[in-house]
């Protein structure tokens, strides 16, 4: 971990330094090129839903309950007779928000936590990483359930309790490279010229870890991505009549005796952009970290 | 070695009172009074005055949290607001069906993720080095009941060979077949988990100096292999492996909801449609203490695998 940061320092400056050496982490494994296009299609689809979608995603045609595809239900209808693509593609906005809000929120409070911890380090750190290390232990989907069945199943509360359990990864992520990182020499030069902590953990520290932390944060996005749809599966998802992936398959599979199909659709659509986004994240810590890499 | 363990015995004693306090927090962040919420809108005053009463809620919060503790620690987790049975004995009466879901996918995880790691290793940057990789990356992409749902619609409604509720072990072939279905599931998850795990603890292993001079003197492949690193890339794995319970918890609810299979997440289930705080709280402190005693047995193997710990 340590010696990936003092490598991935330019060593003479570049125009756009963080473009450079991004291109460059993407080329070192070029299946992350691949997760970054599914992803960025995806986002795209959602983002175009209200004009591709060929049918309103709530609108339910009574005479064409549980169809196969036929004319322009391109993926067939539900139990309501609700189009199946149209609430896909309706969905993927709720699962690109959800996921997106919930990973920028613990990736900001958990960098925040692990930057602090290993600044300061001593007791300081011990507590904060204990403590860190109990949430961790704790079964995630559990506490994650249990927090939005009390605080009521919003999109608020959703992405609230989706962050709470994926701090602690963030804080331990982020803590490490502190650590190596405030041990070199312009950290002391930036002490000697009287730069104040918060100066140079934001202005220093940071930047020189960031990479690592934003690698995680694809991992983590594809994991929340996947709790979301495990809580709507469950049942405590954004309420419906509200299309989410997890509760399509949570109707499908009410009728998965009869009309097994139901829950095709939206699963290829979880596994379509966890997998982007898991191969995306995969490329990327290997150009990171060459320990992982498969040469040397 | 004693004093390992004694460091790791009071850490997990610490984590116990910290997460049962989590536990009491989390119970008690509920907007809203719990016996309005329990009883509706429609309820009057005094019925809310006795649950209130019934439930502690109208002691002082520090008086609340010490009965709590205590009680938490005795066992006596209060009673269902459902069913008026114990806490306890409601957790008690399924909490095997999960155990053994968790056990037999453990070693079913474990049993194909670390050869399979292995294999990928000593193959590295070769056919079955890709192969693994992506199939553990897939595997890692699946929602665990969506996997769940998949198995269940190509084994027991396409082909018919698993039943599709999975409650069953009144003969040994009845609870194979019952648990064989949501134990794969659990099992191929871990799997791609732990492959990737071994995979990179085998590479580090493999460029220490001593597998090199196991080398020049003759020693064979195999040998080196599975006896000298497998066996020091071993530390990282059982940590791994204990750490990867709190996931596995987590997906067992989702697969036993999927394969209707009695256990605590059908109850976990329940508990949360029927707003059933006593038994969620029980439910939080089982859990608890199912990780506080994974974390030291994870220890105690820990121990057992590398002998450094013995001398410290």
């Amino acid at each position: 971990m340590s010696l990936s940061v003092h490598n991935a320092l330019p060593a003479a400056p570049r125009r756009w330094p963080w473009l450079h050496s991004t291109v460059k982490a993407f080329n070192a494994n070029k299946t992350s090129w691949l997760g970054l296009v599914i992803f960025l299609l995806v986002t795209l689809l959602a983002l175009l839903a209200p004009w591709i979608s060929p049918h309103d995603p709530l609108e339910q045609n009574v005479f064409a309950k549980l169809r196969a595809p036929f004319e322009n239900y391109y993926l067939g209808t539900d139990y309501y007779g609700r189009d199946i693509l149209s609430r896909l593609l309706y969905g993927a906005q709720i699962s690109l928000v959800i996921g997106i809000a919930s990973t920028v929120l613990a990736l900001v409070l958990g960098s925040i936590i692990g930057i602090l911890a290993g600044w300061y380090g001593g007791r300081f750190d011990i507590i904060i990483m204990q403590t860190m290390d109990m949430l961790l232990a704790f079964p995630s989907l559990i506490l994650g359930l249990i927090l939005v069945a009390m605080l009521g199943p919003s999109m608020t509360n959703i992405i609230l309790a989706i962050a709470l359990t994926s701090i602690p990864s963030f804080a331990r992520i982020a803590r490490a490279p502190t650590i190596s990182v405030k041990q070199r020499e312009f950290i002391d030069a930036g002490r000697a010229l009287g730069f104040s902590d918060t100066r140079l953990m934001a202005g220093h520290i940071l930047p020189n870890i960031f990479p690592e932390i934003l690698v995680m944060g694809s991992m983590w996005l594809a994991n929340a991505i996947r709790t979301e749809a495990s809580l709507a599966f469950i049942g405590l998802g954004v309420k419906p009549p509200i299309p989410t992936w997890g509760g399509m398959i949570r109707e499908g599979f009410e009728n998965i005796l009869d009309s097994y199909w139901l829950v095709l659709s939206p699963s290829i659509a979880i596994l379509v952009v966890v997998f982007g986004l898991n191969i995306l994240g995969d490329g990327l810590r290997d150009a990171i970290d060459p320990k992982l890499k498969g040469e040397r | 070695m004693g004093a390992f363990l004694v460091k790791r015995m009071l850490f997990a004693v610490v984590t116990l009172f910290a997460v049962l306090t989590l536990v009491f927090i989390v119970v008690r962040i509920v907007p809203g009074d719990p016996a309005q919420v329990i009883l509706g809108d429609q309820a009057d005053a005094t019925a809310i005055a006795a649950l209130q009463q019934r439930l502690g809620l109208d002691r002082p919060i520090w008086e609340q949290y010490v009965s709590f503790l205590s009680g938490a620690l005795r066992g006596d987790w209060g009673v269902s607001l459902v069913t008026g049975r114990p806490v306890i004995r409601e957790i008690l009466d399924v909490l095997p069906w999960t155990l053994e879901l968790t056990a037999v996918s453990m070693v079913l995880g474990t049993g194909i993720g670390v050869p399979l790691g292995v294999w990928a290793a000593i193959n590295r940057n070769r056919m079955p080095d890709y192969v693994t990789r992506i199939g553990s990356l897939i595997g890692l992409s699946f929602p665990p009941f969506v996997s769940a749902i998949l198995l269940l619609i190509i084994f027991s409604l396409a082909l018919r060979w698993f039943p599709v509720i999975s409650g069953n072990r009144a003969t040994p072939w009845a609870w194979f077949q019952s648990i064989m279905l949501p134990a794969l599931n659990l099992g191929l998850i871990m799997a791609a988990y732990i492959t990737r795990v071994t995979r990179s603890a085998m590479l580090e292993v493999m460029q220490e100096d001593y597998v090199r001079t196991a080398r020049a003197k003759g020693v064979p492949w195999t040998v080196i292999v599975w006896r000298h690193a497998l066996r020091n890339a071993l530390i990282p794995i059982v940590t791994i492996v204990g750490l990867y319970l709190g996931i596995l918890i987590g997906n067992s609810v989702l697969t036993e909801i999927v394969f209707n299979r009695p256990g605590l997440g059908k109850l976990i289930i329940g508990a949360l449609n029927q707003r059933d705080y006593m038994m969620l709280q029980g439910m939080m402190v089982i859990y608890t203490l199912i990780v506080v005693v994974v974390n030291v047995l994870t220890d105690l193997t820990y121990a057992l695998v590398d002998p450094r710990v013995k001398l410290s």
